[in-house]
C-alpha cells in the first residue's frame, strides 16, 4: 500500500549525529520533498532508503515489506530493493553510451521495455544522442539520461538527490517543469532532496522540512508556506522582517499595531515575522487602504529595482503609538512589491501587513 | 541559501566490514611482499662473526663514498639535462622542437648496462676510436697519448645520466606545462626577462616535480648492477655481491644491504615530499597554450644541439652500434640459444606482469572497499618494492625462500619421513616473485588511479540498478579500468625484460634471459655476438616510451580543449 516508510531513523558518522529520530512517509503516486539546508541529513536519509548506507537504528519499509531494521542489523542490499536513485552528479557510466546507460538496470530487455526507452528518449528530446557517450552531452542532457536510467527498471520508488542543482540557472526552470510533467505521467512515487524552497514548492505534493537531523515540519506546500511552525520554516522562503518584544495582554507591539498572540503567556519573549512581500505599500491616495487592519505611516529610505519586483527600505515608527518617525524609536522595513515602484527617498507612504503573511513565534 | 559541497563529504562507496576477505587478503599479500626486505633486516641484526668489523675497517667508507658520488653525479647530470631540455622544448620554438618533445624520452628505452657495454666497446683501448687516434697520431702504446678511462666512476655517472635523464625531463616538462602561462606573463610584466623568469618563477614552481624525478633517478642508480659491475666501480651493489659470493657471508651482505636501505628511506622521503608539495603549487587554474619564444638562427642552433646531443648519445649511437653488430653477428646470437632466452624472457615477464596486475587490482579494490585506516598503510608498504634495490631484494628473497624451504622440508621429514628439498629456492618462481615485489607499485598505482575515475556514486548507481558487488566489478569497474590495466601490464612487462640484478642472483642454474645473456657475453668482451639480444631489449623498452609520449600529447589536447571529467579513452 504505502510506498516508502522510514521509521525513527537515527544515524551517526563517528560522533557526528546526522539523523536524530526521523520518520517520513513517501506515498505512491505522490512527490515528496525533503527540504533543508546542506548538512541537515537529507541526503543520508536518501542513501539509507536506497541501501547505500546501513541502517543503525530504525526501520525502513518498502511497499509494506521490511527492507532494513537497525535492531536486527538486517539490511537488504541495494540491488535487491527495486529503488531508483538519481545522483546529484548523475554518475553516468563513461564507458557506456546513452542507450546502454539507460538499459543498464533492465534485467529483462523485452520489446516493451525497449520501446519505452526509445519513446522516453524521444519524449525528452535526446533521441538523437541515443548512441553518444556521456562526456559529449550537456549538463541538461546528462540529467535526463540519469533520470531515464533510474526509471527504466520500473522502480517502486524513485529517489532524486538534488536533481537540478547541477544545471544552469537559466535552464533550470524549464527542465524542472519537463521533469515534473514526465514524472507525473510515469506515476511513480518520488522522494526528492532539495535545498531550494521554491523548487520544493513547485514540485512537491508533500514537503518534509529538516534541520540538523530532525524533521521540523511536514505538510503540503500551502501548509508550509502559510502555516510555518517555526521561524526557521518561515524564513526558508527568504529573509523576513522581525519584530521582537515581550508579550503583554496576549499581544505583541509591532509597527502595524498590536498583534494578538494568545498562545504565548504574558511576560514571555516573542517575535513577529512578516514576509517582505507581505507588506503592502500605498503611495498616498487613501482609497485603496484596507479597512480591516491597522496601517502605519513611513518614509522611503531607498528603492532598488530588481526587474520583476522592486525592493524598498521604509522607515516606520517602532510602535503605532509612537508619534512621527524619530530615529531612536524607528525601524527599517524591507518590502518587496511586484512590478516597478520607485518613490523618491523621503516620500511619505502608508504601509500595512497582509495578516496571512504575519507569523508569531515564541523566542527561547 | 548557499549550497555547499559539504554533501560530497558523506561517506561514499558501500563499504565492507573492517575485517573481511579483502582486508585479510591485503594483509597477506603485503606480508609476503614485504617479507624479503624484513628478512634482510632480520639477518643483518643477527651475528655475522668478524665480517662486519672487517667491512667497517676496510671497504665500508669507500662503498659509501663511491655510492654517494655516483648518486650525486647522476642526480646532478640528470637534473641539468632533464630540466634544461624540458625548459627549451616547452618554452622555445625552433626547428625540430616538436620532434624533440617526444624524442628526448627515447634514451629511457636503453638499460644502463647496455649503454655501458656499447660505449666501453667504442671507447676502450682496443675500441675503434682509440685505434683511430693511434693511427692518426702514429702512437704505439697507451702511454704515448692521453685518453679517458670509460670504465670508471666518471664513466658510470655519464652512462647512467644518459639513460636516466628522461625521468627528470618527463616530470619537469609536465610541471612547466601545468604552470599557468599567466604566472610567467606576470613575471615578464613585472620586469623579469626570460632567463630571470626561468630562475625566479618557473624553476621554483617546478621544484617539487623535479625532486620526484631526481629521487626516482637516484633509486634507479642505487638499483643498478650491470654498469657498476662491468666498470668495477665499488658501490653498495657490487659490495653486496662481493661479500655474499666471494666472502661467503650472507649476514655481512645483509648488513651492507641494511645500510643501503637507509639511502632508500632518504630517497623515498624526498619523493614523498615532492609529491606532497606538488598539490599546493597551482596558484592559478588558468591554462592556456604556451606561445613560446621564437628563437633566431644562432640560438635556434644552440637549442637544437642541446636537445640533439642527449638523444644522439643516449639512443642513436648505441642503437646504431648494436644494429651494425647485429647485422654482422646475428648468426652467432641465434646459435647461442637466442630463442630460448627470448622465450624465457617473454614467459617470465608476462607471468610477472599478470600476477602484478591481479595483485595490484586486488589491493586497489580492497582499499576502495575497506574502511580500516591501517589497510591503506599496509597496501602502500606492499608497493614500496620499487625503491628497494634489486640486489637487496634478491638477497632477502633467497633467505626468505630458503627459510620456507627448510621449514617445509623439516615439517615433511617429521611428519612423513620425506625430504622435499628445495621447492622455491633457485627456481623460476623465485625470479617471478622478485619481479612482482619490485614492480607491483606500477600496477597498483595504475589500478588505483583507474579506480579513482569510477566515482562513488557510479558504484551506488550500479547497485541501485540491481547489480551486486561482483556484477558491478564486471560491468562497471573492469571496463573502465581496462585502459590503465593494459598500460600497467605493458610497463611491468618491459621492466621485467630489462631487469638484471635479481635475475642474475635468483635464476636457476643454466637458466638465462635476454638480459643475463647480454650481461654474460658483454662481460666476456663478446658484445657483438650478443648485439641482437641487446637490441631486442632496447626495442621492447621503446614501447612504453611511445605510450608515454602518446599520453602526454593527449593530455595536452584535452587541456586545450577544456574537456573535463569523463575521459574519452575509456568510453570508446
Amino acid at each position: 500500500m504505502t510506498g516508502l516508510v522510514m521509521e525513527r531513523i537515527r544515524h551517526a558518522y563517528g560522533n557526528a549525529k546526522v539523523l536524530k529520530d526521523v520518520s517520513i512517509v513517501a506515498e505512491p503516486g505522490k512527490l515528496t520533498c525533503l527540504l533543508g539546508p546542506s548538512g541537515c541529513g537529507k541526503t543520508t536519509l536518501l542513501r539509507l532508503a536506497a541501501g547505500l548506507e546501513t541502517v543503525q537504528d530504525g526501520r525502513i519499509f518498502l511497499k509494506g515489506k521490511l527492507v532494513a531494521d537497525g535492531k536486527s542489523n538486517f539490511s537488504m542490499p541495494p540491488e535487491k530493493r527495486g529503488i531508483g536513485l538519481m545522483f546529484q552528479d548523475y554518475a553516468l557510466f563513461p564507458h557506456l553510451n546513452v542507450f546502454d546507460n539507460i538499459a543498464f538496470g533492465v534485467r529483462n530487455m523485452t520489446a516493451e521495455r525497449r520501446t519505452w526507452i526509445e519513446d522516453a528518449l524521444k519524449r525528452l528530446g535526446i533521441a538523437k544522442h541515443r548512441n553518444s557517450f556521456p562526456h559529449v552531452l550537456s549538463g541538461g542532457q546528462q540529467q535526463r539520461v540519469a533520470l531515464l536510467r533510474a526509471l527504466a527498471p520500473q522502480p517502486e520508488i524513485l529517489l532524486l538527490d538534488e536533481p537540478f542543482s547541477g544545471l544552469d540557472v537559466t535552464r533550470r526552470a524549464q527542465i524542472r517543469e519537463d521533469t515534473l510533467t514526465f514524472l507525473k505521467e510515469c506515476g511513480v512515487a518520488v522522494l526528492m532532496v532539495t535545498h531550494d524552497p521554491e523548487e520544493a514548492m513547485f514540485m512537491a505534493d508533500h514537503i518534509v522540512v529538516m534541520k540538523s537531523g530532525q524533521v521540523v515540519q511536514a505538510g503540503t506546500p500551502v501548509q508550509i508556506y502559510f502555516h510555518p511552525v517555526s521561524a526557521f520554516v518561515a524564513e526558508l522562503f527568504g529573509a523576513m522582517n522581525h519584530f521582537d518584544g515581550v508579550v503583554e495582554k496576549g499581544q505583541l507591539e509591532t509597527p502595524f499595531g498590536p498583534f494578538p498572540i494568545p498562545s504565548i503567556p504574558d511576560g514571555e519573549k516573542a517575535q513577529v515575522l512578516v514576509r517582505m512581500e507581505g507588506i503592502h505599500v500605498s503611495l498616498g491616495s487613501q482609497h485603496d487602504l484596507p479597512t480591516d487592519c491597522c496601517t502605519a505611516i513611513g518614509h522611503v529610505v531607498d528603492t532598488y529595482l530588481l526587474g520583476r519586483s522592486s525592493h524598498l527600505h521604509i522607515r516606520v515608527p517602532k510602535s503605532i503609538h509612537g508619534c512621527d518617525a524619530n530615529d531612536s524609536e524607528s525601524i527599517i522595513l524591507h518590502v518587496r512589491v511586484p512590478g516597478v515602484m520607485k518613490p523618491e527617498p523621503g516620500a511619505k507612504v502608508t504601509v500595512w501587513a497582509d495578516p496571512k503573511q504575519v507569523f508569531a513565534f515564541a523566542v527561547d | 541559501m548557499p549550497h555547499a559541497a559539504a554533501k560530497a563529504a558523506t561517506p561514499n562507496v558501500p563499504k565492507v566490514p573492517a575485517i573481511s576477505g579483502w582486508a585479510l587478503g591485503t594483509l597477506g599479500i603485503a606480508l609476503v611482499l614485504v617479507a624479503p626486505t624484513l628478512w634482510v633486516l632480520g639477518i643483518a641484526a643477527g651475528p655475522s662473526g668478524d665480517i662486519w668489523s672487517h667491512l667497517v675497517e676496510t671497504v665500508l667508507s669507500r662503498l659509501i663514498w663511491t655510492t654517494l658520488a655516483l648518486m650525486s653525479g647522476v642526480g646532478l647530470g640528470t637534473f641539468v639535462i632533464g630540466v634544461g631540455t624540458a625548459w627549451i622544448v616547452t618554452m622555445c620554438r625552433f626547428p625540430g622542437q616538436k620532434i624533440f618533445e617526444w624524442a628526448l624520452l627515447i634514451p629511457m628505452a636503453v638499460p644502463a648496462y647496455v649503454i655501458a657495454y656499447v660505449y666501453t666497446d667504442l671507447l676502450e683501448y682496443s675500441g675503434p676510436l682509440q685505434a683511430m687516434i693511434r693511427d692518426l697520431g702514429g702512437f704505439e702504446t697507451r702511454r704515448d697519448y692521453w685518453f679517458f678511462e670509460i670504465r670508471s666512476l666518471g664513466g658510470a655517472i655519464a652512462m647512467m645520466t644518459l639513460v636516466l635523464y628522461p625521468y627528470v625531463y618527463l616530470l619537469a616538462r609536465a610541471a612547466f606545462l601545468e604552470q599557468s602561462v599567466c604566472v610567467l606573463e606576470a613575471s615578464r610584466t613585472l620586469g623579469r626577462g626570460p632567463w630571470a623568469s626561468f630562475f625566479k618563477v618557473a624553476l621554483p614552481l617546478a621544484r617539487p616535480a623535479i625532486a620526484v624525478g631526481v629521487s626516482l633517478v637516484m633509486m634507479e642508480t642505487l638499483n643498478d648492477f650491470g654498469t657498476v659491475d662491468f666498470f668495477a666501480v665499488a658501490t653498495f651493489t657490487t659490495g653486496i655481491f662481493d661479500v655474499w659470493l666471494n666472502m661467503n657471508s650472507p649476514s655481512g651482505a645483509a648488513q651492507l644491504a641494511t645500510v643501503m636501505l637507509t639511502f632508500v628511506i632518504v630517497l623515498i622521503g624526498l619523493e614523498r615530499y615532492g609529491r606532497r608539495q606538488q598539490k599546493f603549487h597551482h596558484t592559478s587554474s588558468h591554462i592556456r597554450a604556451i606561445i613560446g619564444y621564437k628563437l633566431r638562427p644562432v640560438r635556434a642552433w644552440a637549442a637544437f644541439t642541446a636537445c640533439a646531443l642527449p638523444v644522439t648519445l643516449g639512443f642513436l649511437v648505441p642503437a646504431l652500434v648494436l644494429g651494425s653488430y647485429a647485422l654482422d653477428f646475428y648468426a652467432d646470437t641465434l646459435n647461442a640459444n637466442f630463442w630460448v632466452f627470448t622465450l624465457n624472457s617473454l614467459t617470465l615477464s608476462a607471468t610477472a606482469a599478470f600476477i602484478a596486475i591481479v595483485l595490484g587490482v586486488f589491493l586497489a579494490y580492497s582499499l576502495r572497499l575497506g574502511r580500516a585506516p591501517w589497510l591503506n598503510a599496509v597496501a602502500r608498504m606492499a608497493a614500496l618494492g620499487y625503491a628497494v634495490p634489486g640486489a637487496v631484494l634478491a638477497i632477502g628473497i633467497l633467505m626468505f625462500l630458503g627459510f620456507i624451504d627448510n621449514f617445509v622440508d623439516g615439517a615433511m621429514k617429521n611428519a612423513f619421513g620425506v625430504s622435499t628439498g628445495l621447492i622455491f629456492s633457485g627456481t623460476v618462481a623465485a625470479v617471478t616473485f622478485g619481479y612482482v615485489v619490485r614492480f607491483l607499485s606500477l600496477s597498483f598505482g595504475a589500478a588505483e588511479s583507474g579506480l579513482a575515475k569510477v566515482t562513488a556514486s557510479m558504484d551506488g548507481a550500479a547497485r541501485t540498478l540491481g547489480a551486486g558487488p561482483l556484477e558491478t566489478l564486471r560491468r562497471v569497474h573492469l571496463p573502465m579500468l581496462k585502459g590503465s590495466i593494459m598500460t600497467a601490464a605493458l610497463l611491468v612487462f618491459v621492466d621485467c625484460m630489462k631487469e638484471l640484478p635479481m635475475t642474475v642472483i635468483l635464476r636457476p642454474f643454466d637458466f638465462g634471459t635476454l638480459a643475463t645473456f647480454v650481461h654474460q657475453y658483454a662481460s666476456d668482451e663478446m658484445l657483438p655476438e650478443a648485439a641482437l639480444a641487446a637490441l631486442t631489449i632496447v626495442a621492447a623498452g621503446i614501447v612504453p616510451v611511445i605510450l608515454l609520449s602518446y599520453t602526454i600529447a593527449k593530455s595536452r589536447v584535452s587541456n586545450l580543449g577544456g574537456q573535463t571529467g569523463l575521459d574519452a579513452e575509456d568510453g570508446q
